[in-house]
């Protein structure tokens, strides 16, 4: 039975009630006259402590609490891709049709129109076993999404006594019942957003989810079902990178949490997406992206539940055997949601005031990506990738949330300020980043687009150490110090930064890159460094390398040559050996 | 503001620093105003932080001084703080609640609204696309301003951030439109000199009459200091949205602004996060910068330039810190350009305008804007490292090329940057200029700029 309680005591977002017996621990309850919507967070004899998602200005003690009876959760069916939602799945579009410009408070809404008709296809018949998690049929959701219509993982299966024929239905209609259970089947369900939705097994993750961006494909590669994380100091383009890897990473599902972030931000991803194309199908971007919205002046307690609604949202289409991206900007918004709402609680701080179990709830988080063989049958495999921006507070990467972060993630893009003052963008800094994922990767890279790939990535990765180690020795001494073939490894490390590392995201051309031409740019340049060493040994002078006209063709390849005029690299390669000729050298091959 | 009404309590149970803890309370609502009356008759406005088990907990904005806890009573007026808007409002000075200083009547309000307002719908936001010419090279050409952005100046004690301010509003506008614009100026703990400076400066361009003032100034109360940026942002929407003005808000000096939030939080006892402010710093900040933007169907605009002095010059100090995770971008002056007598001081490399790319281009500025002012950075990121260089090897040790860098990074300083407090350029001017800079290059060098633009515009020299 619900519990029916009255306010005692408000601050901020957090409340407390009493005469909550009857209450659970992370019910949601509708919170004063204004019926709010919260949750319950402590229980202490029949006081509640209760988070508030919405704001409690004008709440007064002595208001109704009224319990739900169900923990959060978020409505899983179709509808939900295209959709941007505020932190707790309320369409935002919904709410500014009942509240206009601005955010109102105590609004109901549904997540997805339950009264849109979806060509339902059978996939079973009746008499069919299907188990938890068994797909029975699919709708078309979006051009690009065929959205598998699965026994919740909370229903027994069992026989199929009932099942409709092909047609359109609604979200509430009964599809099909089991002997095994009195609860219908419909093309949705409901799944409480902190439990992680339960699956059959579990891979390695090996397959490299391709971003398009060099510096992250080539260097530093995230896989499927693998997780990564951006720390970076403000202004070092996190929110940049995470929409890169929004928009081009070669999944069928991203879902983009702006946690805590600017509203322009996802004002631009709105704006900007419906009209982008996706490189490998050719449909708008929008057609497979789904928004959680909870910008900084949003209630921070609703920061908090972005998080799950989000992650859930991408393990539900995970279950249908697609890869899945999760992007959340920022999780350090989120944990300061968490130290905000625990210092109400007058919980003991850890670290900077954040309480102690903020790695522990790290750790669950980025537990929920993985690659997995869904439950029931058919066989699915799907993915959830899970990247993660971290914005530490004065671009200090040993405070709580990043140290944290860094022992639950595998690959590591560390943002440089330095880098970024200079312009060089992504200014992902490549002796501070790393990958977990090079060697498993490296095979996927051998066995689909070049065997070379893996040593022409080590020795460019060479030629970046090197030049680290070299660039003290200049900054004591100058550049006349070091001998000529050393002056060439800077030259070439700067020729690499510019032509490679260096990505515009705004331009173009150069805002996406496929594996085909990341591999031929880095040929082009490890090619020019042999070339360069060669002619030096051979006598030629550095002066003349550096003069060379085919310098500046080479770093500006990213820009003026399009993936679909790749065979113009391979001029450059002809132009590179025909130029190392004319000063005066004999190339072998 | 209006005063009638309310519930009345006389049990004071304490007071520490900011705060009055009344006693007996049986009806009240968080964020509610209460009006404090002394035994004197004084009266004072507060609102409610904290209520429950028959406390309420009150901040005092104008402060607690001589308050005594016999004596005092607090009215809760059973609703929360608003500002009475109008058209009237334009041309006239508030003090830093919003009350009239100038010795004119109250404006007449058509509307009373709440000055904390309600987070934007997202979805509802109209994306900044519309350039904003400011006349200032640097900004135009290289960190641009657009209508609805948020766009910091991080600043330092005694540099030039208010001259900067002043010449930006007095010469900002959205070429080839006629569109009405305001001002909306809130001091928040500045200096007499400095607002006057700012006042005259409006009066002189004959842009008073279209600006509102807010008048906190360091020695009006501190506590005070919280409301004065959100009444000025409630004009300030008011003005955008109901009245349709492209609206350009100057918050000045947000460094106060968080002073006053720490205090209040020390004498509640809370944990404190980074350097004693409290950890709701951002998410406070936050409802304050996030009120700048465009909204579907609404004609006007709220553009905010905040400015701050960064203590010690130190960009890691929370307060640049949050604001800058919050602001499109930050303008930072330098400390060792301010030294040089260059006017403006903005150091570019470590600011950056993050809307810029939508404001920029063909058909708002030029084709060409984006990538030659890239190469303005890179080439002037380059020059600091061979002057950095140079100052160990001396100019002898420097290649034919590094020499052609540090004759960049001089003349950018000098021909591009450095310029007039009333010297207003067009675009087309900046644009020349930063291609100016970059000719003295070798072609070759030019690797962020696509060759048709090269072909274009570069000068020989």
């Amino acid at each position: 039975m619900a519990a029916k309680g009255k306010i005692i005591w408000v601050s901020g977002p957090a409340v407390r009630a009493d005469g909550m017996s009857d209450a659970k621990m992370y019910e949601t309850v509708s919170v004063g006259n204004a019926k709010l919507i919260g949750e319950v967070i402590r229980l202490t004899g029949d006081t509640a402590f209760i988070q508030v998602y919405e704001s409690t200005s004008g709440l007064k003690p002595g208001e109704p609490v009224i319990g739900t009876g169900n923990p959060l959760s978020v409505l899983l069916g179709p509808g939900i891709i295209g959709q941007i939602y505020d932190g707790i799945q309320r369409p935002l579009k919904d709410l500014a049709a009942k509240s206009g410009s601005f955010i109102g408070r105590g609004i109901t809404t549904t997540p997805v129109d339950m009264t849109k008709k979806y060509k339902f296809k059978p996939l079973v018949k009746t008499g069919d076993e299907v188990k938890p998690g068994s797909v029975i049929g699919s709708v078309k959701e979006t051009d690009l999404i065929d959205h598998s219509i699965m026994v919740p993982p909370d229903h027994p299966g069992g026989k199929i006594t009932k099942i409709v024929s092909e047609g359109d239905y609604d979200l509430e209609t009964e599809l099909a019942t089991t002997n095994e259970s009195k609860i219908p089947i419909k093309m949705y369900h409901m799944w409480p957003v902190r439990k992680p939705r339960p699956y059959k097994s579990r891979y390695d993750p090996t397959v490299p989810l391709l971003t398009g961006q060099r510096v992250i494909d080539t260097f530093f590669p995230i896989a499927k079902g693998g997780t990564g994380s951006i720390p970076g100091a403000f202004g070092t383009g996190k929110t940049v990178t995470l929409h890169q890897i929004a928009k081009w990473a070669d999944s069928q599902v991203v879902v983009y949490i702006g946690c805590g972030e600017r509203g322009n931000e996802m004002t631009e991803v709105l704006v900007e997406f419906p009209h982008l194309k996706d490189p490998r199908t050719g449909k708008p971007l929008m057609d497979r992206t789904v928004l959680v919205a909870n910008t900084s002046n949003m209630p921070v307690a609703a920061r908090e539940a972005s998080i799950y609604t989000g992650v859930t949202i991408a393990e539900y289409y995970r279950d249908m055997g697609k890869d899945v991206v999760l992007v959340a900007d920022s999780t350090s918004r989120w944990a300061e949601a968490l130290r905000e709402m625990s210092g109400r609680l007058e919980e003991m701080p850890a670290e900077e005031g954040y309480p102690s179990y903020l790695a522990s709830r790290l750790a669950e988080f980025y537990e929920r990506a993985g690659r997995v063989r869904a439950l029931g049958s058919p066989d699915r495999d799907g993915s959830v990738t899970l990247v993660g921006a971290v914005s530490p507070s004065g671009g200090d990467f040993t405070e709580p949330v990043t140290t944290h972060t860094m022992r639950f993630i595998k690959t590591f893009w560390a943002l440089d300020a330095k880098l970024a003052y200079s312009r060089h963008y992504p200014s992902i800094n490549w002796m501070n980043s790393y990958s977990g994922y090079l060697a498993d990767i490296g095979k996927w890279w051998g066995d689909n687009v070049s065997k070379e790939w893996f040593e022409l990535r080590s020795e460019a990765y060479g030629i970046l150490q090197r030049e680290d180690t070299l660039k003290e020795i200049v900054r004591l001494l100058g550049p006349e110090a070091l001998p000529d073939e050393e002056k060439l490894i800077l030259e070439v490390a700067r020729m690499i930064k510019i032509g490679i590392l260096q990505q515009n995201s705004f331009d173009d051309v150069d805002t996406y890159c496929s594996p085909q031409k990341q591999l031929k740019l880095l040929k082009l340049l490890v090619e020019f460094y042999r070339q360069g060493q060669k002619a030096l040994k051979d006598g030629a002078s550095l002066a003349d390398i550096r003069a060379m006209p085919v310098i500046a063709t080479l770093l500006k390849a990213r820009m003026e040559i399009p993936d679909d005029q790749i065979a113009k690299l391979d001029q450059i390669e002809t132009t590179i050996i025909d130029e190392f000729k004319r000063i005066g050298v004999k190339v072998t091959n | 503001m209006s005063t009638q009404g309310g519930v009345q309590y006389s049990k004071i149970a304490e007071i520490k620093g900011p705060l009055v803890v009344v006693d007996g309370v049986d009806s009240a609502a968080f964020d509610e105003l209460v009006e404090i009356q002394t035994t004197g008759g004084e009266k004072r406005l507060g609102k409610v932080l904290e209520v429950g088990n028959g406390k309420a907990i009150v901040q005092v904005f104008e402060g607690t001084t001589g308050l005594s806890v016999s004596g005092t009573s607090a009215k809760f007026m059973g609703k929360v703080m608003e500002m009475p808007v109008s058209e009237e409002v334009l041309g006239r000075v508030f003090d830093g609640l919003g009350r009239p200083i100038d010795g004119l009547p109250d404006p007449i309000a058509s509307k009373f609204l709440d000055i904390n307002g309600e987070p934007m719908n997202p979805e509802q936001r109209e994306y900044p696309r519309d350039f904003i010419q400011t006349g200032v090279s640097v900004i135009d050409g290289m960190l641009t301003l657009v209508r609805g952005q948020k766009l910091p100046i991080f600043s330092g004690s005694g540099m030039s951030h208010n001259i900067l301010a002043a010449q930006i509003a007095r010469q900002a506008a959205v070429v080839g439109t006629t569109d009405e614009f305001a001002v909306v100026f809130a001091a928040i703990g500045v200096q007499y000199s400095e607002a006057e400076y700012f006042k005259r400066s409006l009066e002189e361009s004959g842009a008073l009459k279209r600006s509102v003032l807010f008048l906190n100034l360091a020695d009006d109360p501190a506590i005070e200091r919280i409301i004065t940026p959100r009444v000025a942002l409630t004009v300030a929407e008011y003005l955008a949205y109901d009245l349709g003005m492209h609206v350009l808000v100057i918050l000045t000096d947000m460094t106060n602004y968080a002073e006053a939030l720490r205090e209040i939080s020390a004498a509640r006892e809370e944990v404190p996060g980074r350097k004693g402010y409290p950890g709701y710093l951002y998410t406070d900040l936050s409802t304050i910068y996030e009120r700048a933007g465009r909204l579907h169907g609404r004609k006007g605009s709220v553009t905010q330039m905040p400015i701050l002095t960064m203590p010690s010059d130190d960009i890691t100090h929370p307060i640049p810190d949050l604001t800058g995770y919050i602001t499109e971008g930050q303008i930072v002056l330098g400390r060792d350009l301010f030294r040089q007598g260059v006017y403006p001081p903005v150091n570019i490399l470590m600011s950056l305008s993050r809307i810029m790319k939508d404001g920029i281009g063909e058909g708002r500025t030029r084709a060409d804007h984006q990538e030659v002012s890239n190469q303005n950075y890179d080439a002037y990121s380059r020059s600091q490292e061979v002057r950095a260089l140079a100052g160990i090897v001396g100019k002898a040790g420097l290649t034919g090329v590094d020499l052609k860098y540090l004759e960049v990074g001089d003349s950018f300083e000098k021909d591009f940057l450095t310029q007039a407090v009333d010297e207003n350029r067009t675009i087309e001017e900046t644009l020349s200029l930063q291609w100016k800079v970059v000719s003295l290059l070798p072609k070759n060098e030019l690797t962020k700029i696509k060759d048709k633009f090269i072909d274009q515009y570069y000068k020989e020299r």
